[in-house]
Protein backbone atom coordinates (compact mmCIF):
# COMPACT_ATOMS: atom_id res chain seq x y z
CA UNK A 1 0.00 0.00 0.00
CA UNK A 2 2.98 2.47 0.91
CA UNK A 3 4.49 1.96 -2.26
CA UNK A 4 1.62 2.44 -4.28
CA UNK A 5 1.00 5.89 -2.60
CA UNK A 6 5.09 6.87 -3.30
CA UNK A 7 4.64 5.32 -6.91
CA UNK A 8 1.12 7.92 -6.97
CA UNK A 9 3.04 10.39 -5.90
CA UNK A 10 5.82 10.61 -8.10
CA UNK A 11 3.53 10.53 -10.68
CA UNK A 12 2.06 13.53 -9.81
CA UNK A 13 5.46 15.14 -8.84
CA UNK A 14 6.55 14.00 -12.64
CA UNK A 15 3.27 15.88 -14.09
CA UNK A 16 3.48 18.96 -12.30
CA UNK A 17 7.15 19.03 -13.01
CA UNK A 18 6.13 20.76 -16.41
CA UNK A 19 2.64 21.33 -15.79
CA UNK A 20 3.45 23.80 -13.17
CA UNK A 21 0.33 23.84 -11.41
CA UNK A 22 -1.06 22.05 -8.33
CA UNK A 23 2.70 22.65 -7.80
CA UNK A 24 3.30 19.00 -6.58
CA UNK A 25 7.02 18.55 -7.52
CA UNK A 26 8.47 21.42 -5.34
CA UNK A 27 10.07 19.73 -2.58
CA UNK A 28 7.99 21.20 0.30
CA UNK A 29 4.60 18.95 -1.30
CA UNK A 30 7.07 16.21 -2.88
CA UNK A 31 9.15 15.36 0.38
CA UNK A 32 6.35 15.28 2.77
CA UNK A 33 3.51 13.73 0.82
CA UNK A 34 6.39 10.86 0.75
CA UNK A 35 6.77 11.27 4.17
CA UNK A 36 3.39 10.92 4.77
CA UNK A 37 3.07 7.45 2.91
CA UNK A 38 6.08 6.04 4.16
CA UNK A 39 4.94 6.89 7.81
CA UNK A 40 7.75 9.76 8.65
CA UNK A 41 5.77 12.55 7.94
CA UNK A 42 8.08 15.32 9.64
CA UNK A 43 11.27 14.03 8.28
CA UNK A 44 9.87 14.66 4.82
CA UNK A 45 8.35 17.85 6.04
CA UNK A 46 11.75 18.96 7.26
CA UNK A 47 13.49 17.69 4.26
CA UNK A 48 11.27 19.26 2.02
CA UNK A 49 11.31 22.54 3.77
CA UNK A 50 15.58 22.27 3.44
CA UNK A 51 14.99 21.28 -0.79
CA UNK A 52 12.38 24.10 -0.85
CA UNK A 53 15.03 26.89 0.15
CA UNK A 54 17.70 24.97 -2.48
CA UNK A 55 15.08 25.58 -4.82
CA UNK A 56 13.79 28.72 -4.05
CA UNK A 57 14.89 30.57 -7.67
CA UNK A 58 14.56 27.25 -10.14
CA UNK A 59 11.97 28.10 -12.61
CA UNK A 60 11.72 27.00 -16.10
CA UNK A 61 11.26 30.23 -18.70
CA UNK A 62 10.96 29.74 -22.04
CA UNK A 63 12.15 26.67 -23.43
CA UNK A 64 15.38 26.72 -20.69
CA UNK A 65 14.53 24.41 -18.35
CA UNK A 66 15.73 23.99 -14.60
CA UNK A 67 17.05 21.13 -12.63
CA UNK A 68 14.18 18.91 -11.90
CA UNK A 69 12.77 19.25 -8.41
CA UNK A 70 10.48 16.62 -9.12
CA UNK A 71 12.65 13.43 -9.29
CA UNK A 72 15.37 15.00 -6.30
CA UNK A 73 12.16 15.45 -4.14
CA UNK A 74 10.72 11.90 -4.31
CA UNK A 75 13.81 9.71 -4.31
CA UNK A 76 15.69 11.68 -1.91
CA UNK A 77 12.69 11.84 0.28
CA UNK A 78 12.06 8.19 -0.25
CA UNK A 79 15.50 7.38 0.70
CA UNK A 80 15.34 9.41 3.93
CA UNK A 81 11.72 8.32 5.19
CA UNK A 82 11.65 4.81 3.52
CA UNK A 83 13.57 1.80 4.06
CA UNK A 84 16.75 3.22 3.78
CA UNK A 85 16.69 5.31 6.45
CA UNK A 86 19.43 7.57 4.90
CA UNK A 87 20.26 11.11 7.06
CA UNK A 88 18.66 13.88 5.58
CA UNK A 89 22.06 15.72 4.79
CA UNK A 90 22.91 12.99 2.47
CA UNK A 91 19.41 12.69 1.11
CA UNK A 92 20.11 16.50 0.25
CA UNK A 93 23.46 15.82 -1.47
CA UNK A 94 22.00 13.08 -3.44
CA UNK A 95 19.16 15.56 -3.88
CA UNK A 96 20.99 17.41 -6.69
CA UNK A 97 22.59 14.87 -9.70
CA UNK A 98 18.93 13.32 -9.20
CA UNK A 99 17.78 17.22 -10.31
CA UNK A 100 20.42 16.76 -13.06
CA UNK A 101 19.16 13.51 -14.34
CA UNK A 102 15.65 14.41 -14.19
CA UNK A 103 16.40 17.43 -16.01
CA UNK A 104 17.98 14.85 -19.08
CA UNK A 105 14.97 12.84 -18.63
CA UNK A 106 12.30 16.00 -19.27
CA UNK A 107 14.13 16.76 -22.74
CA UNK A 108 14.18 13.39 -23.61
CA UNK A 109 10.21 13.71 -23.38
CA UNK A 110 10.00 16.80 -24.64
CA UNK A 111 11.97 15.76 -27.70
CA UNK A 112 9.70 12.20 -27.92
CA UNK A 113 6.60 14.41 -27.67
CA UNK A 114 7.49 16.10 -30.81
CA UNK A 115 6.21 13.25 -32.79
CA UNK A 116 3.00 13.95 -30.83
CA UNK A 117 3.12 17.50 -32.69
CA UNK A 118 2.79 16.05 -36.08
CA UNK A 119 0.14 12.90 -35.28
CA UNK A 120 -1.88 16.26 -33.65
CA UNK A 121 -1.31 17.74 -37.35
CA UNK A 122 -2.76 14.31 -39.55
CA UNK A 123 -5.76 13.90 -37.08
CA UNK A 124 -6.26 17.49 -37.22
CA UNK A 125 -6.57 17.39 -41.31
CA UNK A 126 -9.48 14.28 -40.44
CA UNK A 127 -11.36 16.90 -38.07
CA UNK A 128 -10.67 14.47 -34.92
CA UNK A 129 -10.97 16.51 -32.40
CA UNK A 130 -10.73 13.45 -29.44
CA UNK A 131 -7.28 12.71 -30.79
CA UNK A 132 -6.31 16.26 -29.34
CA UNK A 133 -7.35 15.30 -26.15
CA UNK A 134 -5.73 11.33 -26.42
CA UNK A 135 -2.25 13.26 -27.36
CA UNK A 136 -2.32 15.68 -24.53
CA UNK A 137 -3.60 12.92 -22.07
CA UNK A 138 -0.63 10.96 -22.72
CA UNK A 139 1.89 13.48 -22.89
CA UNK A 140 0.68 14.42 -19.41
CA UNK A 141 0.95 10.23 -18.56
CA UNK A 142 4.45 10.49 -20.14
CA UNK A 143 5.56 13.02 -18.28
CA UNK A 144 4.15 11.58 -14.94
CA UNK A 145 6.06 8.01 -15.68
CA UNK A 146 9.11 10.24 -16.16
CA UNK A 147 9.65 10.62 -12.55
CA UNK A 148 7.30 7.39 -11.25
CA UNK A 149 9.33 4.62 -13.58
CA UNK A 150 12.78 5.70 -12.10
CA UNK A 151 10.87 5.55 -8.38
CA UNK A 152 10.31 1.97 -8.66
CA UNK A 153 13.55 1.49 -9.91
CA UNK A 154 14.94 2.82 -6.83
CA UNK A 155 12.50 1.32 -4.84
CA UNK A 156 13.80 -1.87 -6.50
CA UNK A 157 17.37 -1.61 -6.36
CA UNK A 158 18.38 0.26 -3.20
CA UNK A 159 20.12 3.77 -2.67
CA UNK A 160 24.08 2.67 -3.67
CA UNK A 161 23.68 1.55 -6.95
CA UNK A 162 21.61 4.45 -7.73
CA UNK A 163 24.28 6.91 -6.61
CA UNK A 164 26.58 5.10 -8.89
CA UNK A 165 24.54 4.77 -12.03
CA UNK A 166 24.02 8.79 -11.80
CA UNK A 167 27.79 9.17 -11.74
CA UNK A 168 28.45 6.82 -14.94
CA UNK A 169 26.55 9.48 -17.25
CA UNK A 170 29.13 11.36 -18.90
CA UNK A 171 29.15 14.64 -18.73
CA UNK A 172 29.25 15.40 -22.60
CA UNK A 173 25.77 14.34 -22.67
CA UNK A 174 23.94 16.25 -19.48
CA UNK A 175 25.97 19.15 -20.34
CA UNK A 176 25.64 19.19 -24.00
CA UNK A 177 21.82 18.58 -23.93
CA UNK A 178 21.36 21.52 -21.73
CA UNK A 179 23.44 23.68 -23.99
CA UNK A 180 21.09 22.59 -26.70
CA UNK A 181 18.03 22.92 -24.82
CA UNK A 182 19.38 26.86 -24.28
CA UNK A 183 19.45 26.94 -28.03
CA UNK A 184 16.59 24.74 -29.53
CA UNK A 185 13.67 27.45 -29.13
CA UNK A 186 14.92 28.96 -32.37
CA UNK A 187 13.02 25.97 -34.71
CA UNK A 188 9.70 27.55 -32.90
CA UNK A 189 10.52 30.67 -33.79
CA UNK A 190 11.67 30.11 -37.35
CA UNK A 191 8.28 28.08 -37.40
CA UNK A 192 6.00 31.05 -35.98
CA UNK A 193 8.21 33.49 -38.92
CA UNK A 194 7.90 31.12 -41.60
CA UNK A 195 3.84 31.40 -41.31
CA UNK A 196 3.54 35.35 -40.34
CA UNK A 197 6.47 36.71 -42.60
CA UNK A 198 5.98 39.50 -45.44
CA UNK A 199 7.97 42.15 -46.82
CA UNK A 200 6.30 44.65 -45.20
CA UNK A 201 6.76 42.94 -41.67
CA UNK A 202 10.43 42.16 -41.31
CA UNK A 203 11.16 45.97 -40.32
CA UNK A 204 9.24 45.34 -37.42
CA UNK A 205 11.35 41.79 -36.32
CA UNK A 206 14.52 43.42 -36.55
CA UNK A 207 13.32 46.14 -34.72
CA UNK A 208 12.43 43.79 -32.10
CA UNK A 209 15.72 42.04 -32.66
CA UNK A 210 17.93 45.30 -32.10
CA UNK A 211 15.76 47.17 -29.02
CA UNK A 212 16.02 43.81 -27.13
CA UNK A 213 19.69 42.92 -27.41
CA UNK A 214 21.11 46.22 -27.21
CA UNK A 215 18.70 48.00 -24.48
CA UNK A 216 17.09 46.64 -20.87
CA UNK A 217 13.43 47.37 -21.80
CA UNK A 218 11.71 44.59 -20.40
CA UNK A 219 8.69 42.32 -22.01
CA UNK A 220 5.99 44.15 -20.72
CA UNK A 221 7.86 47.60 -22.19
CA UNK A 222 8.79 46.03 -25.57
CA UNK A 223 5.00 44.85 -25.27
CA UNK A 224 4.11 48.71 -25.34
CA UNK A 225 6.60 49.63 -27.82
CA UNK A 226 5.27 46.80 -29.97
CA UNK A 227 1.29 47.91 -29.56
CA UNK A 228 2.32 51.38 -30.16
CA UNK A 229 4.04 51.07 -33.61
CA UNK A 230 1.37 48.54 -34.46
CA UNK A 231 -1.30 51.39 -33.99
CA UNK A 232 0.83 54.35 -35.74
CA UNK A 233 1.58 52.22 -38.60
CA UNK A 234 -2.31 51.30 -39.11
CA UNK A 235 -2.87 55.44 -39.06
CA UNK A 236 -0.06 56.02 -41.40
CA UNK A 237 -0.26 53.04 -43.98
CA UNK A 238 -2.61 54.78 -46.92
CA UNK A 239 -3.48 50.91 -47.28
CA UNK A 240 -5.64 51.39 -44.31
CA UNK A 241 -7.12 54.67 -44.03
CA UNK A 242 -8.83 55.23 -47.64
CA UNK A 243 -12.03 55.03 -46.13
CA UNK A 244 -12.43 56.11 -42.57
CA UNK A 245 -13.17 59.33 -43.55
CA UNK A 246 -16.40 60.05 -44.71
CA UNK A 247 -17.68 57.42 -46.59
CA UNK A 248 -18.96 54.66 -44.06
CA UNK A 249 -20.33 51.97 -45.98
CA UNK A 250 -16.48 51.20 -47.34
CA UNK A 251 -15.84 48.98 -50.36
CA UNK A 252 -14.51 46.39 -47.85
CA UNK A 253 -11.18 46.08 -50.05
CA UNK A 254 -8.52 48.26 -48.84
CA UNK A 255 -5.82 46.35 -50.33
CA UNK A 256 -5.99 47.41 -53.95
CA UNK A 257 -3.77 50.26 -55.71
CA UNK A 258 -7.14 51.80 -57.09
CA UNK A 259 -8.40 52.18 -53.17
CA UNK A 260 -5.11 54.68 -52.14
CA UNK A 261 -6.10 56.22 -55.10
CA UNK A 262 -9.59 56.93 -54.33
CA UNK A 263 -7.88 58.17 -50.66
CA UNK A 264 -6.18 60.66 -52.29
CA UNK A 265 -8.81 62.26 -54.13
CA UNK A 266 -11.00 62.10 -50.88
CA UNK A 267 -8.50 64.31 -48.95
CA UNK A 268 -8.31 66.87 -51.80
CA UNK B 1 -21.68 43.74 -38.93
CA UNK B 2 -25.34 41.77 -39.24
CA UNK B 3 -25.90 40.60 -35.86
CA UNK B 4 -29.61 39.48 -36.87
CA UNK B 5 -28.17 36.08 -37.20
CA UNK B 6 -30.71 33.27 -36.81
CA UNK B 7 -28.33 30.49 -36.05
CA UNK B 8 -25.99 32.68 -33.73
CA UNK B 9 -23.61 30.36 -32.14
CA UNK B 10 -22.77 31.71 -28.76
CA UNK B 11 -19.90 29.76 -25.79
CA UNK B 12 -21.77 28.84 -23.02
CA UNK B 13 -20.80 29.25 -19.56
CA UNK B 14 -19.88 25.33 -19.16
CA UNK B 15 -17.82 25.74 -22.58
CA UNK B 16 -15.77 28.23 -20.36
CA UNK B 17 -15.22 26.42 -17.18
CA UNK B 18 -14.50 23.56 -19.66
CA UNK B 19 -11.61 25.52 -21.50
CA UNK B 20 -10.48 26.71 -17.58
CA UNK B 21 -10.08 23.29 -15.95
CA UNK B 22 -8.46 22.30 -18.89
CA UNK B 23 -5.94 24.23 -19.41
CA UNK B 24 -4.43 22.87 -16.35
CA UNK B 25 -2.57 20.85 -18.97
CA UNK B 26 -1.40 23.54 -21.22
CA UNK B 27 1.97 21.75 -21.18
CA UNK B 28 0.87 18.22 -20.65
CA UNK B 29 2.72 17.62 -23.92
CA UNK B 30 4.72 20.43 -24.37
CA UNK B 31 7.47 19.77 -27.19
CA UNK B 32 10.77 21.35 -28.75
CA UNK B 33 9.05 21.72 -31.69
CA UNK B 34 6.11 24.13 -31.32
CA UNK B 35 6.37 23.87 -27.30
CA UNK B 36 2.38 24.09 -26.04
CA UNK B 37 0.25 24.07 -28.78
CA UNK B 38 -0.99 20.61 -28.11
CA UNK B 39 -2.03 21.67 -24.82
CA UNK B 40 -3.54 25.13 -26.28
CA UNK B 41 -5.36 23.02 -28.59
CA UNK B 42 -6.59 20.52 -25.58
CA UNK B 43 -7.71 23.84 -24.03
CA UNK B 44 -9.68 24.70 -27.40
CA UNK B 45 -11.52 21.67 -27.73
CA UNK B 46 -14.64 22.76 -25.94
CA UNK B 47 -14.70 25.88 -28.15
CA UNK B 48 -14.13 24.49 -31.23
CA UNK B 49 -16.59 21.85 -30.81
CA UNK B 50 -19.06 23.88 -29.84
CA UNK B 51 -18.88 26.42 -32.65
CA UNK B 52 -17.58 24.23 -35.51
CA UNK B 53 -19.85 21.23 -36.10
CA UNK B 54 -18.58 20.29 -39.87
CA UNK B 55 -15.26 18.69 -40.46
CA UNK B 56 -13.44 21.14 -42.63
CA UNK B 57 -14.52 23.73 -40.55
CA UNK B 58 -13.20 21.71 -37.05
CA UNK B 59 -9.88 20.95 -39.09
CA UNK B 60 -9.27 24.19 -40.26
CA UNK B 61 -9.28 25.81 -36.31
CA UNK B 62 -7.12 22.67 -35.10
CA UNK B 63 -4.93 23.46 -37.25
CA UNK B 64 -5.36 27.37 -36.05
CA UNK B 65 -4.69 26.35 -32.42
CA UNK B 66 -1.39 23.91 -32.90
CA UNK B 67 0.65 26.57 -34.18
CA UNK B 68 3.47 27.21 -32.31
CA UNK B 69 2.79 28.57 -28.68
CA UNK B 70 4.35 29.51 -25.36
CA UNK B 71 3.98 31.67 -22.03
CA UNK B 72 3.64 31.49 -18.50
CA UNK B 73 1.18 28.46 -18.08
CA UNK B 74 -1.46 31.14 -16.52
CA UNK B 75 -0.56 33.92 -18.11
CA UNK B 76 -2.30 31.86 -21.40
CA UNK B 77 -5.73 32.44 -19.19
CA UNK B 78 -6.41 35.82 -20.79
CA UNK B 79 -5.06 34.89 -24.24
CA UNK B 80 -7.61 31.72 -24.04
CA UNK B 81 -10.37 34.45 -23.59
CA UNK B 82 -9.49 36.95 -26.06
CA UNK B 83 -8.91 33.67 -29.08
CA UNK B 84 -12.58 32.47 -27.51
CA UNK B 85 -14.25 35.35 -28.41
CA UNK B 86 -12.70 35.61 -31.93
CA UNK B 87 -13.53 32.36 -32.55
CA UNK B 88 -17.24 33.04 -31.70
CA UNK B 89 -17.28 35.82 -33.38
CA UNK B 90 -15.81 34.07 -36.64
CA UNK B 91 -17.87 31.03 -36.95
CA UNK B 92 -20.98 33.41 -36.35
CA UNK B 93 -19.50 34.91 -39.82
CA UNK B 94 -17.48 37.99 -38.71
CA UNK B 95 -14.34 38.67 -41.20
CA UNK B 96 -11.81 36.80 -39.08
CA UNK B 97 -8.92 35.51 -41.06
CA UNK B 98 -5.87 33.35 -39.59
CA UNK B 99 -3.74 35.93 -39.46
CA UNK B 100 -5.18 37.59 -37.18
CA UNK B 101 -6.33 34.62 -35.01
CA UNK B 102 -2.36 33.80 -34.94
CA UNK B 103 -1.25 37.20 -34.57
CA UNK B 104 -3.23 37.89 -31.37
CA UNK B 105 -1.81 34.55 -29.88
CA UNK B 106 2.10 35.05 -30.83
CA UNK B 107 1.83 39.03 -29.85
CA UNK B 108 0.13 38.52 -26.57
CA UNK B 109 2.22 35.11 -25.49
CA UNK B 110 5.29 37.39 -25.09
CA UNK B 111 4.71 40.14 -23.02
CA UNK B 112 2.19 38.54 -20.90
CA UNK B 113 5.32 35.94 -19.80
CA UNK B 114 6.87 38.71 -19.15
CA UNK B 115 4.51 39.38 -16.74
CA UNK B 116 3.77 36.01 -15.34
CA UNK B 117 7.60 34.90 -14.94
CA UNK B 118 8.84 37.64 -12.40
CA UNK B 119 5.42 37.81 -10.49
CA UNK B 120 4.73 34.24 -10.14
CA UNK B 121 7.79 32.12 -10.55
CA UNK B 122 10.10 35.53 -9.55
CA UNK B 123 8.26 36.23 -6.66
CA UNK B 124 5.52 35.04 -5.14
CA UNK B 125 6.60 31.45 -5.86
CA UNK B 126 10.14 31.89 -3.88
CA UNK B 127 7.95 34.27 -1.14
CA UNK B 128 5.41 31.79 -0.59
CA UNK B 129 8.05 28.79 -0.63
CA UNK B 130 10.26 30.78 1.94
CA UNK B 131 7.70 31.21 3.99
CA UNK B 132 6.45 27.46 4.19
CA UNK B 133 9.69 26.36 4.38
CA UNK B 134 10.45 28.02 7.50
CA UNK B 135 7.42 26.29 9.45
CA UNK B 136 8.79 23.57 7.43
CA UNK B 137 12.16 23.57 9.27
CA UNK B 138 10.90 24.20 12.52
CA UNK B 139 8.60 20.41 11.57
CA UNK B 140 5.56 22.31 11.05
CA UNK B 141 3.12 19.98 9.06
CA UNK B 142 1.21 23.49 8.29
CA UNK B 143 4.51 24.70 5.94
CA UNK B 144 3.12 22.24 2.89
CA UNK B 145 -0.80 22.94 3.75
CA UNK B 146 -0.63 26.31 3.41
CA UNK B 147 1.46 26.65 0.61
CA UNK B 148 -0.47 24.26 -1.46
CA UNK B 149 -3.79 25.98 -0.40
CA UNK B 150 -1.93 29.86 -0.57
CA UNK B 151 -0.98 28.98 -4.05
CA UNK B 152 -3.43 27.35 -5.58
CA UNK B 153 -6.35 29.70 -4.24
CA UNK B 154 -4.88 32.25 -5.91
CA UNK B 155 -3.81 30.40 -9.14
CA UNK B 156 -7.31 29.09 -9.77
CA UNK B 157 -8.73 32.66 -9.15
CA UNK B 158 -6.10 34.63 -11.41
CA UNK B 159 -6.53 32.37 -14.22
CA UNK B 160 -10.59 32.39 -14.12
CA UNK B 161 -10.86 35.56 -13.62
CA UNK B 162 -8.32 36.50 -16.51
CA UNK B 163 -9.68 34.10 -18.49
CA UNK B 164 -13.03 35.74 -18.61
CA UNK B 165 -11.97 39.24 -18.69
CA UNK B 166 -10.15 37.90 -22.29
CA UNK B 167 -13.64 36.94 -23.22
CA UNK B 168 -15.60 39.58 -22.54
CA UNK B 169 -12.60 42.32 -24.02
CA UNK B 170 -12.12 40.20 -27.18
CA UNK B 171 -16.59 40.00 -27.57
CA UNK B 172 -16.05 44.12 -27.07
CA UNK B 173 -13.55 44.36 -30.11
CA UNK B 174 -14.98 42.51 -32.02
CA UNK B 175 -18.33 43.78 -31.56
CA UNK B 176 -17.32 47.19 -32.06
CA UNK B 177 -15.92 46.46 -35.67
CA UNK B 178 -16.44 49.13 -38.63
CA UNK B 179 -15.74 48.14 -42.04
CA UNK B 180 -12.23 47.13 -42.69
CA UNK B 181 -11.52 46.75 -39.43
CA UNK B 182 -10.85 43.48 -39.75
CA UNK B 183 -8.16 43.96 -41.51
CA UNK B 184 -6.71 46.42 -39.75
CA UNK B 185 -6.32 44.28 -36.42
CA UNK B 186 -4.76 41.42 -38.60
CA UNK B 187 -2.09 43.78 -40.03
CA UNK B 188 -1.56 44.90 -36.28
CA UNK B 189 -1.64 41.96 -34.54
CA UNK B 190 1.06 40.45 -37.28
CA UNK B 191 3.50 43.58 -36.77
CA UNK B 192 3.05 43.02 -32.60
CA UNK B 193 3.84 39.47 -33.54
CA UNK B 194 7.06 39.55 -36.12
CA UNK B 195 7.91 42.62 -33.23
CA UNK B 196 7.90 40.34 -30.44
CA UNK B 197 9.38 37.32 -32.24
CA UNK B 198 12.06 39.71 -32.64
CA UNK B 199 12.54 40.43 -29.23
CA UNK B 200 12.37 37.10 -28.08
CA UNK B 201 15.01 35.51 -30.28
CA UNK B 202 18.17 37.31 -28.07
CA UNK B 203 15.86 37.01 -24.76
CA UNK B 204 14.93 33.48 -24.67
CA UNK B 205 17.45 31.92 -26.43
CA UNK B 206 20.66 30.83 -24.42
CA UNK B 207 23.81 30.25 -26.42
CA UNK B 208 27.47 31.09 -24.96
CA UNK B 209 30.90 30.73 -26.43
CA UNK B 210 33.28 30.16 -23.92
CA UNK B 211 36.20 30.01 -25.94
CA UNK B 212 38.88 32.46 -24.70
CA UNK B 213 40.73 34.63 -27.35
CA UNK B 214 42.48 36.49 -25.21
CA UNK B 215 44.03 37.07 -21.44
CA UNK B 216 45.81 40.15 -20.76
CA UNK B 217 47.56 40.27 -17.22
CA UNK B 218 46.28 43.78 -15.34
CA UNK B 219 48.51 45.97 -14.03
CA UNK B 220 48.87 45.61 -10.52
CA UNK B 221 48.05 49.20 -10.20
CA UNK B 222 45.34 48.49 -11.42
CA UNK B 223 43.51 45.78 -9.81
CA UNK B 224 41.86 45.80 -5.86
CA UNK B 225 44.02 44.83 -3.62
CA UNK B 226 41.96 41.71 -2.24
CA UNK B 227 44.53 39.62 -0.96
CA UNK B 228 45.18 42.39 1.77
CA UNK B 229 42.08 42.15 3.08
CA UNK B 230 41.83 38.62 2.88
CA UNK B 231 45.10 38.34 5.22
CA UNK B 232 43.15 40.70 7.27
CA UNK B 233 40.06 38.56 7.47
CA UNK B 234 41.97 35.47 8.42
CA UNK B 235 43.66 36.83 11.49
CA UNK B 236 40.26 37.78 12.30
CA UNK B 237 41.08 41.75 11.91
CA UNK B 238 39.07 43.67 9.45
CA UNK B 239 38.51 47.03 10.14
CA UNK B 240 35.52 49.80 8.56
CA UNK B 241 38.59 51.22 7.02
CA UNK B 242 39.67 48.56 5.32
CA UNK B 243 36.21 47.74 3.55
CA UNK B 244 35.86 51.01 2.72
CA UNK B 245 38.96 51.31 1.20
CA UNK B 246 37.88 48.12 -1.01
CA UNK B 247 35.01 49.72 -1.82
CA UNK B 248 36.53 53.00 -3.16
CA UNK B 249 38.82 51.09 -5.24
CA UNK B 250 35.80 49.15 -6.94
CA UNK B 251 34.12 52.31 -7.34
CA UNK B 252 36.88 54.47 -9.20
CA UNK B 253 36.81 51.15 -11.66
CA UNK B 254 39.96 49.32 -10.55
CA UNK B 255 39.58 45.59 -11.79
CA UNK B 256 38.98 42.70 -9.87
CA UNK B 257 40.53 40.33 -11.39
CA UNK B 258 44.21 39.83 -12.61
CA UNK B 259 43.77 38.80 -15.83
CA UNK B 260 41.47 40.53 -18.49
CA UNK B 261 39.53 37.55 -20.18
CA UNK B 262 37.95 38.31 -23.82
CA UNK B 263 36.04 34.87 -24.77
CA UNK B 264 34.31 34.44 -28.42
CA UNK B 265 31.19 35.50 -26.70
CA UNK B 266 32.65 38.87 -25.87
CA UNK B 267 33.71 39.13 -29.32
CA UNK B 268 30.11 38.34 -30.77
CA UNK B 269 28.90 40.80 -27.90
CA UNK B 270 30.53 44.14 -29.11
CA UNK B 271 28.89 43.38 -32.59
CA UNK B 272 25.43 42.87 -30.96
CA UNK B 273 24.19 40.31 -28.72
CA UNK B 274 22.17 37.55 -29.85
CA UNK B 275 24.08 37.80 -33.03
CA UNK B 276 25.02 33.84 -32.99
CA UNK B 277 21.07 33.03 -31.92
CA UNK B 278 19.72 35.08 -34.48
CA UNK B 279 21.72 33.57 -37.24
CA UNK B 280 20.88 29.97 -36.09
CA UNK B 281 17.14 31.33 -36.32
CA UNK B 282 17.96 32.61 -40.17
CA UNK B 283 19.81 28.81 -40.91
CA UNK B 284 16.65 27.17 -39.38
CA UNK B 285 14.17 29.42 -41.35
CA UNK B 286 16.17 28.67 -44.47
CA UNK B 287 16.19 24.48 -43.60
CA UNK B 288 12.33 24.35 -43.05
CA UNK B 289 11.94 26.66 -46.59
CA UNK B 290 13.66 24.02 -48.25
CA UNK B 291 11.04 21.51 -46.57
CA UNK B 292 13.67 19.55 -43.98
CA UNK B 293 11.89 18.49 -41.27
CA UNK B 294 11.80 20.17 -37.78
CA UNK B 295 12.20 17.08 -35.90
CA UNK B 296 15.30 16.24 -38.20
CA UNK B 297 16.53 20.31 -37.50
CA UNK B 298 15.84 19.65 -33.85
CA UNK B 299 17.94 16.54 -33.71
CA UNK B 300 20.43 17.74 -35.70
CA UNK B 301 20.75 20.93 -32.80
CA UNK B 302 21.19 18.28 -29.96
CA UNK B 303 23.91 16.82 -31.61
CA UNK B 304 25.79 20.46 -32.35
CA UNK B 305 24.70 21.05 -28.64
CA UNK B 306 26.84 17.60 -27.56
CA UNK B 307 29.35 18.48 -29.99
CA UNK B 308 29.93 21.91 -29.48
CA UNK B 309 29.76 21.14 -25.45
CA UNK B 310 32.62 18.16 -25.98
CA UNK B 311 35.35 20.51 -27.82
CA UNK B 312 34.40 23.56 -25.28
CA UNK B 313 33.29 25.64 -28.09
CA UNK B 314 29.97 26.06 -26.21
CA UNK B 315 29.05 26.45 -22.92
Amino acid sequence: MTAFFVVLIAFLAGVEGVAEQFQFHQPILAASLIGLATGHLIEGVVLGGTLQLITLGWMNIGAAMAPDAALASVVSAYLVTGPAQVDIKTGIAIAIPLAIAGQVLTIVVRTLTISFAHIADREADKGNVQAIDILNLAGVGIQGLRIAIPMIIVMAVGAEPVRAALASIPDVITGGLAVAGGFIVVVGYAMVINMMASPDLWPFFFLGFALSALSEVNLIGMGIIGLVLALVYLQLSPKFNNKDDGDGGGTGGGTSGGNDLDAILNDY
Amino acid sequence: MDESKTTEKRITKKDLRSVWWRSTFLMGAWNYERMQNIGWAFSMVPAIKRLYKTKEDRAAAMHRHLEFFNTHPYAAAPILGVEIALEEQRANGADINDEAISGVKVGMMGPLAGVGDPVFWGTLRPVVGAFAASLALSRNVLGPILFFVIWNVLRMSFTWFTQNMGYTQGTNITQNLGGGMMQKITQGASILGMFIMGVLVPRWTTMNFPVVISSVKNEAKNVVDLSTLADAANRGKVSAAQLRNMYDQIISGKQVDMFKVTTLQDVFNTLIPGLMPLLLMFGVLWLLRHKVSPILIIVGLFVLGIAGYGTHILG
